[in-house]
Formats: C-alpha cells, structure tokens, sequence
C-alpha cells in the first residue's frame, strides 16, 4: 500500500506543524503495524501540567459528529477503512476453538464478495485490522489466519482486573509472545493512576514491554475506572513514556467503556507525545461502539485531531465485536440502494 | 470519486443539505415580499431590492423597501392590536407563544435552509444553534407569560415595540425580540436586516399558521432608512435595537426626550484570556466557537486574544493547526465550518481592516486556499503581534480574524481585557477556579464565559457594559424591558418652578451665629468651585438663606475624578455598606432638628412637613441599608452543567441629578439605592434649595462614608447635568428635572452610551413607598452580569 507518511506528511505541511517522520517501518513489516515507539523517560513535571476541562471537551465531542458528514462513496469508503481497523474480539468464559474459527473466517472476509463488487471495492483485499483473543484461543486463531497478515492480538497480564501477580503477568506476555501472538493488549494496574503513583505504572507498563519483544504493546487504561479525564490524559502519557505502542480505553468490561470524550483526551495526549518525541502512538477505541455511525465519529475525531495518517490499522483500532454487522449492512445499502437485514450477512 | 479512492485519501466529500423545501417556498414568492402587516402579507410595494445568496451571489428573492406609508400602516396595526393583545390572560398569551415554539421546531429545517441561504452561516450552526435556541426561546417566554401577573405585579406593558435587528443572527435576534415583547402584552413592529429579512417573512408566515391575532406581530422590510423611520416614529412606545454601535449612538440621540424606552445591544471587542494553566487544546475549541462561529459575524464574538505571554508560543501553534482543519466553503455542506461572509461590502470592510492590521505591524497567520474560488468567502485568520494601540485591537472587525496580544499578570490580563470602550463578553480561561472567579467580576461585560464561549440561553440576560449598549435580553432582566410600574402612566408633570423673589439682603438666619460658607464636597474635602462665584439661595418670601458654589465643568470633572477613584467603596462587602449606611441615618437623626429647620426655611413649609421629610430620609436611608446586602442575584437555571450566575454589579460613577421638590428626601432617595448597590455618585442637589445638601455632607464627613464615595457640586442643574452626560468616565445618569432638560441629558449621553434614566418631566411623590422608593431604584443602580461556569472534572 501506499505509505500513510505521503499524506502525512501533506497533512502536516497544510497545518503548518513540524513535520515529523512516523519512523522506520516496523520490525515485523506487515501492514497493520507501524514504526515502534520507544518510550521515553518518566516526564513527571510534564505529566504534572496535564489540563483537561470535562465541560470543554464534552462539548467538543459533542459537536464534532455534527461539524463532519461523511456521505454516499465516502461514507462507504470510510466503512470499510472502519472496518480495516477492526480488531475483531471475542473474550468471554464460552469461547471454543468453534467460536474463535468463525471468528477467525469473519476476520479473512469480513464484507460479503458481491457487496464489496457493487461498491467497486474489491481490490482493497479488505480484512479486519487483527484478531483479539485470551491466551489459550492463541494457537486456534493463529492456525485460522494462516496466510494472511492479520495479526492476532491476546488480552493479557491478568485482563481484565490486573490484580495477578506481576511475576505471573510479565510470564504472561512471553508466554503469549512465544506462541506467536503479534499484538499484547495489556491492562494497567488502575490503582497506580487513581493514587497518582506514576513512577510505579511506569515501571509497570515498561516491564510489560519489555516482555513483548517484538509484539506490539496495546495499553488498556480502563478509563471507566480512572474518575476523571485528567486522570485518563496523565495515565496516557505515562503509558507512552513507557513505550506502549497503542493506548487503548478499554477492556470492554467496565461499565463504562469508549465514549467519544475520553478518546478525544486520548488522542490530544498522543497528539501532545508526538509533538514533542515525534514517535506516532496508536489509538484503540474498545467496548460500547457497536453503530456504524458511531464509528464514523470516531474515524472523524482522530481525523481532526491527529490528521490522516491515524486512519489506518497501523494507528487506529476498533475494540468490537458487534460492529462490523451494522457497517455490513449499511454498506449492503450504500451497494443495493435497500436497507439490509442482519440475516443477510455471515455470523462472526 | 471511487471508493478505492477515497480510501486511500480519506477526505470528506461533499454533504450537501438539500434546498427543495426552501426553493420551493422561494418560487411561491417569485412576485416579491411584500411586508406583513395587520396579520396578513401585503403585496409587493414599488420600490424593490434583491436579497442574495452570499455563498453564490444568486438573487434569492426581492423584497419591498419600507417606506413611511408602510411603517404608518404597520403601527398602527400594532397599536390596534395592542390593548387586546395586553388584555388576553397570561395563560392565553402563554398559548400563543407556544404555539410559536411549536411552529418553529415544525418547520426547523426549513428555517434553518432559509437562514443559510440567505445569511451563508454554515447549515450546521443554523440547524443546531440558531433554529433551537429560537425555540428555546419562545418556549421560554410563553412560561413568563403564565407568569407575568404573578412575578411583576404593578407592572404593565409598554405598549408598541419598534424592533431593529442585524444580519448576523436574523431569527435568532427576532425570537430574542419578539418573544419577551409578545410575552409582556406589547405589540410589535419588527424590522429585520435588508441582507437577510426572509426568515422573518417565513417566521410570519407561521405566526399566521399558528393564529397569532392579526397586528401582534407586524414585519416591515427596508433598509436604515426604514429603521430610521420606524426607531424615530412617535407611536413606538419602546425601540429595541441590535447593530452597530455607530447606529445605536444615533438612535440614542434620535429618541432622547421622547419617553421611548430603549434597549441597545451594540458592537463587541470582547476579550478571550487564556491562562498559563488553561487547558490549552481546549482554549483552541473555545476559540473556534468564539471568533469562527458564524465566520467571526458576532457581536459578542472572542476577537481580542490575551494569552499569558509563557504559554502564547505554544497556544499560537496549536491555533494555527486548528485553523488548517476548519473547512471553509458552501454554507449548505454539513461538514464546513465557515460559510459565506454575509456581503461583499462586509468582505471589504473586513480585507482592508486586515490590511490596516499588517500596516502597523501584526504578523498574519492565514491560508487564503482554504476558500472556494469564487462566493464571497474569507479564511480563518490570525493576526499575531498586534499591541493595544493596534487599530486592529481597537475595532471591531465582524469577520474571521483573531487578534492576540499577551500579559504577564492576572491584573495586567484584567487591565488588558477593560481597555477597551466595548463590554459585550469575555471569556476566561483556567483550570484555577480561584482565578476564574476572581477575574470574572473585574472585566467589564455584561456575560463573561469561563471556560467556554458563545453560550446563549433564554434563561440568562444578555447584554452590554459601556458603548456595547444597555439594557438585557433573555431572562427575568430581560423582561423589566418590556415593562414599566403602572403608576407611571398617572404621573403628572412637574409644577413651573416659582418665581425667584429678588433677595432682601438681612437674613434673619443670620444674626445668630457666624456666618457660614457651604463648599462644594469633593473627594471627602470641601472645595471652593473653580469658577468662584456663588449662587444665592432664597426663601420663597425671598430672604437670602446663603450662597452655594456655583460649581462649573472643572468642579463635574474633579468630581468625577474623586468618584472614579473611590472604587473601594464599589468592592465593599454589602455588609460594609449597610453600617455605613446606617450611620448616616443615625447621624442625621442627630441632627434632625437643625435639617427640619433649613428645610422649612428653605421651601416655607409647616414644621411637621418639614420634620416629615426629614425623618422619611432617615426611614429611607435605613430602607437601603437593609437592602445593601439583600439585592442577590440569581442562578439561572441554563441548560448546562454549570451555573449562570446572575450578578449585580454596580453601574460604577453615576451622576445623580436631584429633584427640587423635597430637596432632601429627593436626593437620599437617589443618592442611597446608588451608595447600597456600591456606586461612587456625583450629586447635583436640589437648584432650589440645596443647603440641606451642603448641610448633608457634613453628615456624610461624620459617618465613615469613605472620601470620593460621595461628591456633591452644586449649581446650575441642566449646565451641570450636561457636564455629567458627556463625561466619558461617567458611567449611568439619573435625571430629575425638566422635559427638556432630561431630553439634552439622553442626547448628550449618547457619547459613550452611558445609561440614564430621566423623569421625562414627571414628578414623583418621594413620600410614596411605591414611586420613591423599591427594586425598581435598585435595578437601575446596578446591571447584571452573567457569569458561565460549567463545572466538572
């Protein structure tokens, strides 16, 4: 595919920012992955100076849906770019090797053929941007996507409390790692964001990326459980000085998950760590997005505030497992003309 | 575009809103607007104008050009309309007003096409600003309409509002208009802006729909000149205005001496003040909202950036990004910020005040590719470096350009944000709630936003400090606009003053003690006047009682100077002032005898009367103690998670020019709502008989009224009064006197748009609770400042 650092770099020359290399392509080389990041020291006055005003960004979040519309063969296109950046997940107690292989199946041909024909879109070659799974669906998944370049990431380190032994979760990660996994989501301990212990998630998130080598690390914040956005924005810098290759806000299991706010602070703090590193973290909406059109918005969001190059797998991941059905079927209506019928597409 | 395409690139697309509803409705009005008067559309007239499409130049209709035919026939429909209208029960007007609501939210699109189309402010502000915050609005008033008999009882409708309104919101300003007048029982005659008068034909069809009785609401259309007409005709019993400053002065000076009531909201320079611990990104939103907000055509628009100078490197970059992602471009696309400029004539003025920026030295941080090739657009502009003494941070601009300059300290920020001659808004921002509320009350505005910007509600007054023009629209305040006390109408005219006597020299006041000399009072001290002459004051049997200073412009000016600079007395506790209060009724309680005395020398009346008057000021100065520190303010209830708060602030210098009957109960009555409410007050006594004036402040010396808290100059009233009304430092004037004299006090006033508040020639009975004394005396000594503080962490 074309290099996402062209546009890029356009983008950036239109705003007049500093441009800055996204890096080296990454060490594994496969489309969904992009330049690592590695880490920097613990900033703490700068985790210090965080500012955020919950009114100022609800309101933004808030209007920004309303300011952008995507409509006819953009709205498509967007579709399928939401859906390229999909990481198609199952975790729950019930899940089999049965469950994980269809799943796995979706992943491969996520968009019915004849839809994707009607749309003019074939040659995109379009599958979901990875595979998410707990640690003993690993191997299942892996043989299911074999031959193709969708990486299959595993929850991990005691996902989703994170209350294991830090010994067990670091084994964790190179146990997941060892057996091919490509992408490790691991969760935060909540308890170092909530008392202000910086130092210690540091250490924490810096240890777990050490374990995944060569995998990329995804850090779950967990933003339901960190009471205020300031929290949510200062957990992100962190997460990133310690080298995390994506943040992500959920498990999908807290009672709140994804909500546009909390990733509008999340992409200003990675919009903050680029500016001043010039390393290009990515962004993971999880849990709760389950509507095309949310999706847009959220597409939307990054696209305003972190320009073109984050609207790619590299950058950009979906947590959701019901969301690929409602872009199904609004692409089967952009395609027929006639609202669609979840029957009409294939189960994941 | 194919979707292959677009996936690599990822752009937006077009998002076009669709105008067939809006053409269609166009097309059934191909043969011209006439105006709507008497319930009913009229035909065409002879003189025709174009209104355009900004964004393309197409002509979108032609409109019928006011003339004074036409804005005859529409007051007199309202005023036939008028005592019915006023005669309904505040629940049926409440009916009749919802019903507006109702129709408005049924028709929201087609409103909202019709706005873009004819203004070019893009479809998303029209749509999700501009067309539900009309409906909030009626909705809102049709609830004080319900509750008008109840929450202002004594009060009555003005009559005839003559509504003017700009381009720049043209639905939006006629709900603020029209809602609270039909609300009170006024009739109204409404005057939309030439550029952009299709809504208000369109919001009348609905009036019509909704069964409005025929002549509530009348719609002429035109130009100034039919504004002109309609502001200075002798039927309008109120003019609410919203427009340039430059208008509003004339206006000002057109309607003085006419008893109109008069609401002015004008132009804006309003400050956006960014502090070092602001949430920058934030901030960035905020000005978006605030300078690229219906492409930067506000009033109140946050056009003067104050940005803490360690932060303003940082903050400039970031704005300068944000601006490359606004979307400048075809008003009907649902994902463009910024829309048309509203005519080419705008466009220009805009162009060359930018160029005048350049000139004098500001740096411009602009991409002029971001517009269409063609329409009349202009992009997202910045003008870095620019100083106070800029013309650029002096004028209002009405278009897409921020201006920025940076401080050092929270009190330089404040001094920053006041230079200016405007008080429309400002907005703050800081995560240090301490600051925050700090600095909100110093800027000198009529709302202030902290960390946010541009938020309107029904529930909250809105409104100007200074030249942005007086009187609130929104809220309870708003109301008090369309109202006046009923016993109002019954007033009778001032008697001609008696005639003087020539004076018989001999006083026999004076064989008993040594001879006294009463001065003018200035900053707490005594002072000969400047021109050194005095006046004599007579008796009514024409005995000379003594000589008072004949104070002149240079002793209006010191006066002035010492009131100014008293502003502790303005940031006293209400507490504070109430003791002090007090003790000025205690001490002339002391001394009641004596002041009986000069009174009943001085006007020739019974001992009791005198004595009656005398204890009344005593009643009457406790009457405002009490209420110094009880005059709250509100909490609007505003859809926000926030509050509103509604803080009344004092005017600052007022001049309060005394009535000659009771020449002490007349002045306590105006000099103590002034002192409770915390203004510093230059006092013209009584012309007649103003020793009980200079007798008073050696009452004021022993009872801990800080110097320059109160002056006193007497002399000639209309000479002096017109001294006060052209002081640019002066802020409110209050009127007692002639006809004519309170015309010359409007007219003069006009300057610097200070608020006043003359008898028209009418005598008040100052012994009356209900003329002399009350909230009404409190509202016209302090103005309401709305505060925005949405909350939460």
């Amino acid at each position: 595919m074309q290099s996402q650092d062209d546009h890029e770099a356009g983008r950036n020359r239109r705003a007049g920012l500093r441009s800055v290399a996204a890096g080296a392509p990454g060490e594994m080389g496969e489309t969904a992955h992009g330049a690592r990041n590695p880490g920097m020291a613990l900033d703490l006055d700068w985790v210090a100076e965080c500012r955020v005003n919950r009114s100022a960004v609800e309101r933004r979040a808030a209007t920004l849906p309303k300011r952008r519309s995507v409509k006819k063969e953009w709205q498509s296109a967007w579709l399928l770019k939401a859906i390229s950046c999909i990481d198609l997940t199952t975790l729950a107690g019930d899940d089999t090797p049965g469950r994980v292989r269809r799943l796995c199946a979706k992943a491969r041909r996520p968009v019915r053929g004849e839809i994707l024909a009607a749309l003019g879109a074939e040659s995109l070659s379009l599958t979901v941007g990875a595979v998410c799974v707990y640690h003993e669906m690993l191997e299942t998944a892996r043989r299911a996507l074999e031959g193709t370049q969708i990486p299959v990431a595993v929850v991990s380190t005691g996902f989703p409390a994170g209350l294991s032994p830090l010994d067990l979760r670091i084994q964790e990660i190179v146990a997941s790692v060892r057996a091919g996994a490509r992408e490790i989501d691991i969760v935060i301990s909540r308890r170092h964001a909530l008392n202000g212990d910086w130092q210690a998630l540091y250490e924490e998130v810096r240890a777990f990326r050490e374990a995944c080598g060569e995998a990329h690390l995804k850090a779950i914040l967990a933003t339901g459980e960190l009471g205020t956005l300031r929290t949510v924005a200062r957990a992100s810098l962190v997460c990133m000085m310690a080298g995390a290759d994506f943040i992500k806000t959920s498990t999908g299991k807290e009672p709140v998950n994804a909500t546009l706010p909390v990733s509008l602070v999340m992409l200003r703090a990675i919009r903050a760590y680029r500016e001043r590193t010039g390393h290009a973290v990515g962004f993971k909406a999880a849990g709760g997005i389950g509507r095309a059109k949310d999706a847009l918005s959220y597409l939307c969001l990054a696209r305003e505030e972190l320009g073109r190059a984050w609207l790619e797998p590299a950058l950009f991941r979906f947590g959701a497992s019901s969301l690929l059905g409602d872009i199904e079927r609004q692409l089967e209506h952009q395609a027929s003309g006639r609202y669609s019928a979840t029957f009409r597409h294939p189960l994941g | 575009m194919s979707v292959v395409d677009v996936f690599e690139t990822m752009e937006y697309g077009p998002a076009p809103e669709s105008t067939g509803e809006a053409s269609a409705w166009l097309q059934r009005h191909a043969a011209g607007f006439g105006h709507f008067i008497g319930g009913e559309p009229r035909a065409a007239g002879a003189t025709m104008f174009e209104t355009r499409n900004p964004a393309s130049g197409e002509v979108l209709a032609r409109l019928t050009q006011g003339d004074a035919a036409a804005v005859d026939a529409a007051l007199a429909a309202a005023r036939g309309a008028q005592p019915a209208w006023a005669a309904l029960s505040g629940h049926a007007r409440a009916r009749h007003l919802y019903a507006l609501a109702r129709a408005v939210q049924k028709n929201a699109r087609l409103l909202a096409v019709v706005e873009t189309l004819d203004n070019g402010k893009p479809i998303r502000e029209s749509r999700d600003i501009d067309v539900p915050l009309v409906a909030r609005h009626f909705y809102h008033h049709a609830g004080w309409a319900q509750l008008l008999a109840t929450e202002f009882p004594g009060y009555e409708p003005l009559g005839v509002a003559g509504q003017i309104i700009p381009w720049n919101f043209p639905l939006l300003m006629l709900a603020w208009k029209v809602a609270p007048a039909l609300a009170t029982g006024n009739t109204v005659v409404l005057k939309p802006a030439e550029y952009t008068s299709l809504s208000a034909l369109l919001f009348a069809e609905l009036c019509m729909q909704a069964g409005l009785p025929a002549g509530v609401l009348n719609i002429v259309t035109g130009d100034g000149r039919t504004g002109a007409l309609l502001a200075g005709h002798a039927e309008v019993d109120k003019v609410a205005f919203t427009g340039s400053t430059e208008v509003g002065r004339r206006i000002r000076e057109a309607s003085a001496g006419s008893g109109k009531k008069l609401t002015l909201e004008l132009g804006g320079k309003s400050p956006f003040v960014v502090f070092d611990d602001a949430d920058l990104d934030s901030a960035v939103e905020g000005l978006v909202d605030a300078i690229w907000f219906n492409q930067g055509q506000v009033c109140c628009a946050g056009s003067r950036l104050l940005v803490q100078e360690s932060v303003a490197e940082r903050l400039h970059e970031k704005i300068a990004a944000r601006m490359a992602t606004l979307r400048v471009g075809d008003p009907l696309d649902k994902a463009i910020d910024i829309g048309a400029i509203v005519d080419p004539v705008q466009l220009e003025s805009i162009r060359t005040l930018v160029a005048r920026g350049v000139e004098e030295g500001a740096t411009l941080v602009q991409d002029a590719g971001q517009c269409p090739a063609t329409g009349c657009f202009y992009p997202p502009t910045l003008l870095r470096g620019v100083e106070p003494a800029s013309t650029v941070a002096q004028e209002e601009i009405f278009g897409p350009v921020l201006v920025s300059m940076t401080f050092r300290t929270p009190q330089e920020a404040v001094a920053l944000a006041n230079n200016t001659r405007y008080g429309l808004a400002a907005s703050v921002w800081t995560e240090n709630v301490n600051l925050a509320l700090d600095v909100a009350p110093q800027i000198k505005a009529g709302v202030v936003w902290v960390n946010c910007t541009n938020q309107f509600d029904a529930a909250a007054g809105f409104g100007g400090y200074r030249e942005s023009g007086f009187g609130r629209e929104g809220g309870r305040e708003g109301l008090y606009e369309y109202l006046r006390p009923a016993f109002v109408r019954k007033l009778k005219p001032i008697p001609d003053a008696a005639p003087v006597h020539p004076p018989r020299p001999a006083a026999p006041a004076h064989e008993a003690g040594i001879d006294r000399t009463p001065k003018l009072y200035i900053g707490g001290r005594q002072v000969r006047p400047d021109s050194g002459y005095s006046l004599d004051v007579v008796s009514p049997e024409g005995v000379l009682l003594g000589q008072v200073g004949a104070g002149n412009r240079k002793d209006v000016r010191d006066a002035v100077e010492a009131a100014a600079g008293a502003g502790a007395w303005s940031r006293a506790s209400g507490h504070a002032r109430a003791q002090v209060l007090y003790y000025v009724g205690e001490n002339l309680d002391a001394r009641a005898r004596e002041f009986a005395q000069r009174l009943r020398a001085m006007l020739g009346v019974t001992a009791r009367k005198a004595a009656r008057e005398v204890q009344a000021s005593i009643e009457r100065l406790f009457f405002y103690a009490a209420w110094a520190d009880k005059y709250d303010g509100a909490a609007h209830s505003v859809p926000i998670r926030g509050m509103a708060l509604a803080m009344h602030e004092p005017n600052g210098v007022m001049g309060l020019v005394c009535p000659d009957d009771a020449p002490l109960l007349g002045l306590i009555s105006l000099l103590a709502p002034a002192l409770a409410m915390g203004n510093r007050a230059v006092v013209v006594p009584a012309v007649r008989a103003p020793l009980a004036a200079t007798d008073f402040y050696q009452v004021l010396d022993t009872s801990d009224v800080p110097g320059g808290a109160v002056n006193i100059v007497t002399g000639e009233r209309d000479v002096l009064a017109r001294c006060l009304a052209e002081h640019y430092e002066v802020d409110a004037l209050w009127y007692h006197g002639s006809r004519e004299g309170g015309e010359a006090v409007e007219r003069a006033a006009a300057a610097n748009l200070k608020r006043t508040w003359v008898n028209d020639g009418l005598a008040r009975d100052w012994f009356d609770g209900e003329q002399g004394e009350g909230r009404e005396f409190l509202r016209h000594a302090t103005q309401v400042k709305n505060v925005w503080v949405p909350y939460g962490e």
